[in-house]
This record gives C-alpha cells, sequence and structure tokens, in this order.
C-alpha cells in the first residue's frame, strides 16, 4: 500500500475545508472497498479524510412522508430499521442479500453507492483495464465475461456495478444528497447519478471531485409487494450473476430495475407499462439492445425468469 | 543449496532499495509540498482490547487486524485473505463484529475491540469456545477464531431483532433456526468444510427451534 497522511474530520465543512487543503485527497468511511483497493495500489490517495464519525448516522423522517438516510448510516443497521423494513422491503432485501454480516456492519450507505466493480480484470493489475488504467484496453472483451454487463456497456468497458443496495433505490426513485466543495448543496436523482462507460470507464458517477454525499432521500412509501431476488453462484456472500428488484402492485402494475446486467442499476421505465403482459415483453424491452458474449448470453434468460418467478408469486400472494 | 540465512538478508535489502526506489519515483516533480509523502505517517491511538487499554503509534496504513497481531502480539485473530473475504480476522469492534483486515488501526481510536482471547482463557472459556471443543467445530482451527467471534456476535443480532436473508418475514422477530445461522455465518470460510459442526455448536448455545 501506498502511504498516505490521514486526518478525521467532525463535521461537514471540516471535510470540505479539508479538501480545499488536500486537492487529491479522497474521503474514508467504511473502508471496505478503499482499503482494499488500496492494498492493490489499485487505488492511491495520498491523503484520507476520515468521514466515518459525521453525525450522518440517522435516519429521519422527511417533511414529504419519506426518509433521509444519513450518508454514514452502516448497511446492517438500514436493513435492520423498522420503516425500511416496514415500507422500503425491496431496500432492506436488496441489503440483506449483499456481502456478509460483517462488512454490512461497516459499510456505510454513501459507500456503497460509490462501490466499484469486481470485475477480475479491474482487480488484476496485469491486465488491461480502461476503468484503472485509462487508454490500456479491456482484457475483459475477449476474456472471460461470464460475469459482465449485457446492457450499457462499450468497446471501452463492460463491468458491472455491484451494488445490490443501489438497485433497490433506483426503483424507490432515491435521491443523493451532496456537499460541494464551494460549500453547496444539491440533491441528485439516483437515474442522474451513474454514468454509463463510453469511452471513460474510470469516471463512474456525476459526482464532481471532493463532493460529499451527506445523505440519501427515499420519497414516501408506495405500497406494493416489495422483492429482490438475487442469482449467483452459491447461496449467501456472492455478487450477483443477475438480481431483479421490483414492486407489484395488486393490479399486477409497478416497477423493476436490473442488478448484474450493466455498469450502473438498470431500469427502464417504459417497459413497466407491460408489466400486467408478463415477464417477456418486460424483459424484450428492459434489456433492448443488449450485446452479450458467448459466455454471459444467458443473462437474458435469467432475467426473464427470475422476472416470471416475481410476478409469479405476486400473484399468488393477491388470491 | 541457497543459504537460508543470505537469502533473507539479500531479500531484506533488496525490499529496502525498491522501497527507496518507488518512494523517488512516485513524487511528481510539482505536487503539493503537504502531498509529498517521504515517508509513513506515524499515528498514535488508544484502543481498548480485551478490557485492557492499550496506546499504539503505528503507520497509517497498518490494518486493525495487523495492529492487534503485530503490535499486540494476539496473535489468535488470524490473517486468512487479507481482503474481507474469508472472515478468518473476524473480531468485535463496540460490540459488532467486523473484518478487522479492512479497516484501518488509526480509524479505531477509542474504540473497544474484542478478540478470541478476550471471549475466555483455556481455564474460564465462553460458552460459544465450549460448544466448538464439544461439537468438533474445527480441523485445522485457523477460521476458529473468526468464527467463534462471529458466532458470538450471530446470537446477539438474533436476538436484537436483526433480520437476514432468509428471515421470512421483514417485520417480525427472525427465529434461530439453522437456516438463518448458516446465512448469517456466510462471511466466515471454513475450507476444511466444519460446517454443519459449527452450526450444532451455534445451536448449542443459542437454541434452535428446528
Amino acid at each position: 500500500m501506498k502511504s498516505f497522511t490521514y486526518e478525521r474530520v467532525g463535521t461537514v465543512a471540516e471535510a470540505i475545508d479539508a479538501t480545499k487543503r488536500t486537492p487529491h485527497a479522497r474521503f474514508i468511511a467504511g473502508g471496505t472497498n478503499l482499503l482494499d483497493l488500496m492494498k492493490l495500489e489499485i487505488e492511491t490517495p495520498r491523503h484520507l479524510i476520515d468521514v466515518s464519525r459525521l453525525s450522518l448516522d440517522r435516519i429521519e423522517p422527511s417533511t414529504d412522508g419519506g426518509i433521509r438516510i444519513g450518508a454514514m448510516v452502516r448497511n446492517a443497521d438500514l436493513a435492520a430499521d423498522a420503516r425500511v423494513r416496514r415500507d422500503y422491503g425491496v431496500l432492506a432485501r436488496a441489503l440483506l442479500s449483499g456481502a456478509s454480516g460483517q462488512l454490512r456492519n461497516k459499510a456505510t450507505t454513501a459507500g456503497n453507492l460509490l462501490q466499484r466493480t469486481r470485475c477480475p480484470y479491474f482487480y488484476d493489475t496485469y491486465q488491461a483495464c480502461n476503468k484503472r488504467v485509462p487508454g490500456s484496453g479491456c482484457s475483459a472483451l475477449s476474456g472471460v465475461s461470464r460475469q459482465h454487463a449485457i446492457v450499457g456497456g462499450s468497446q471501452s468497458c463492460i463491468a458491472t456495478q455491484p451494488s445490490d443496495m443501489a438497485v433497490a433505490m433506483r426503483i424507490l426513485d432515491a435521491s443523493i444528497e451532496t456537499v460541494r466543495s464551494d460549500g453547496t448543496t444539491r440533491k441528485i436523482p439516483i437515474a442522474d447519478f451513474y454514468r454509463l462507460p463510453g469511452a471513460t470507464p474510470h469516471v463512474e458517477t456525476n459526482l464532481e471531485r471532493n463532493e460529499l454525499i451527506t445523505a440519501v432521500s427515499l420519497p414516501a412509501p408506495v405500497g406494493g409487494l416489495h422483492v429482490y431476488y438475487k442469482v449467483r453462484d452459491r447461496a449467501s456472500y456472492a455478487f450477483a450473476l443477475v438480481s431483479v428488484a421490483a414492486i407489484v402492485n395488486p393490479d399486477g402494475r409497478g416497477k423493476v430495475a436490473l442488478g448484474g446486467v450493466a455498469p450502473m442499476p438498470w431500469r427502464v421505465e417504459a417497459a413497466e407499462e407491460h408489466m400486467v403482459r408478463g415477464a417477456a415483453p418486460v424483459t424484450a424491452r428492459v434489456l433492448e439492445g443488449a450485446v452479450t458474449t458467448e459466455q454471459n448470453a444467458f443473462k437474458f434468460s435469467l432475467v426473464e425468469r427470475t422476472l416470471a418467478g416475481i410476478l409469479s408469486e405476486a400473484r399468488g400472494s393477491t388470491k | 543449496m541457497v543459504n537460508e540465512d543470505a537469502l533473507s538478508i539479500s531479500r531484506r535489502g533488496f525490499l529496502a532499495a525498491s522501497a527507496g526506489t518507488a518512494a523517488t519515483m512516485t513524487i511528481p516533480a510539482a505536487v503539493h509540498a503537504d502531498e509529498v509523502q517521504e515517508k509513513p505517517q506515524a499515528t498514535r491511538i488508544s484502543l481498548t482490547v480485551n478490557t485492557k487499554r492499550r496506546q499504539l503509534e503505528l503507520d497509517s496504513r497498518t490494518s486493525l487486524l495487523d495492529a492487534l497481531r503485530e503490535n499486540l502480539h494476539l496473535t489468535g485473530t488470524k490473517k486468512g485473505c487479507d481482503q474481507g473475504q474469508c472472515g478468518a480476522c473476524t473480531v468485535l469492534v463496540n460490540g459488532r463484529r467486523i473484518n478487522s483486515c479492512l479497516s484501518l488501526a488509526i480509524m479505531h481510536d477509542g474504540d473497544d475491540v474484542v478478540t478470541v482471547e478476550g471471549l475466555g482463557t483455556p481455564d474460564n472459556m465462553h460458552p460459544m469456545q465450549l460448544a466448538f471443543v464439544k461439537h468438533d467445530s474445527f480441523q485445522c482451527g485457523y477460521c476458529t477464531p473468526g468464527q467463534i467471534c462471529s458466532a458470538v456476535a450471530v446470537v446477539a443480532e438474533i436476538k436484537a431483532g436483526v433480520p437476514s436473508h432468509v428471515t421470512g418475514d421483514l417485520n417480525a422477530h427472525p427465529d434461530i433456526t439453522r437456516a438463518e445461522l448458516r446465512e448469517r455465518m456466510s462471511g466466515n470460510i471454513c475450507r476444511c468444510g466444519a460446517y454443519p459442526n459449527i452450526i450444532d455448536a451455534i445451536v448449542d448455545v443459542a437454541g434452535a427451534r428446528k
């Protein structure tokens, strides 16, 4: 690991001030992903600003009937929160399907949104990877691509975004609250938060340099049956091959978002009008334009079958 | 035959030389003075480990795991993968289980840490340690300290009502079942495959419904 200097800040204002003194710093909170990448020298920050003790660790009701989740709320605490379990079940389910008990105790809400791909070529510093070293090429395109994206990828990168939580937040129309380095705040709808790789796969979100996430807000509960199905190579503690987040209303209408198939939580709102007609037309629309390799083509039918299972469960639950 | 001493000395010399080279090569010509790292930063922290207050001065890069093993010589906590995948390094921090390999020690200033040495001693074992012995819940034993720390936390998490991936009704208090315990222990890998006996030990301590 490259050496770095370290400071702990007690307020958001101190965190922003620290970025002005050390422009090439990184924020660290749970550290479960950043530290892993620092050990491999994929991330080499010269200065760490420890934001883990900021008092952004509460889940509070918001004025519009929703909730506001502090950026430092641990994944385990978010999943266990009584309001989240009752009103945002898809979020609790997604969180509980990710990582392990130990990691969920440490990983934060903001950090989970920003976790980086688990593409093996990104992690292997002997391989070409445009996300790790821009312009170096993509070993996954001609390599082992079973885990990789089938929609939203580019000739530069077919890595997937690994977060389960983000898929649930996408379907819940979450907004990400931030403070920029000039001290101004903004609210970014999660639909506008992530970027497709295009020719710049190393740029993953629309956050500015040194912009700090302070909270994630969820709108008022929408009701319906909340489901998160995650299909993976082992029953627990593995990243998704395919995951489907769904909210299904008694009349069969609802919302769908996918994980494991794209460089970002994948949702196509126009596909949701097909939900009453079944999984096939929804899948065809959500995955329209899919580009598959011989190894990951199975993900297309896996999405359709997983969604079919959810819609079948929803019909059963309303009878 | 290669002389072992000569090999280790030359390897150490090589590492020192290459570290120096790396330091000069990675400092760009024009950077802010405050960002140049000539040598690793040392940071003082205070930790409570197994009820004892400990003062440490650490290279900022030191993981909590390395601080426990190398600085405090508490080698019960094991280093398996060092990347958060195996759970051998599991300890309790402020009462919650975490992977100590994926946490910087300096971020734990003032924290309360419990390792397997703090759960019990050979003369006064923790009920979970006794149950692991009784149920033969290990073969090589390397993952065992992490398994035991994790298991103690799992029982507490279920009692506190924390749900899991296999909890049927998110709004009900989770039951202690073998399925719940298997899911909650999935962050602790045992390559000897002692899983059934590990679950038996936890069931013995926690009491399972089915």
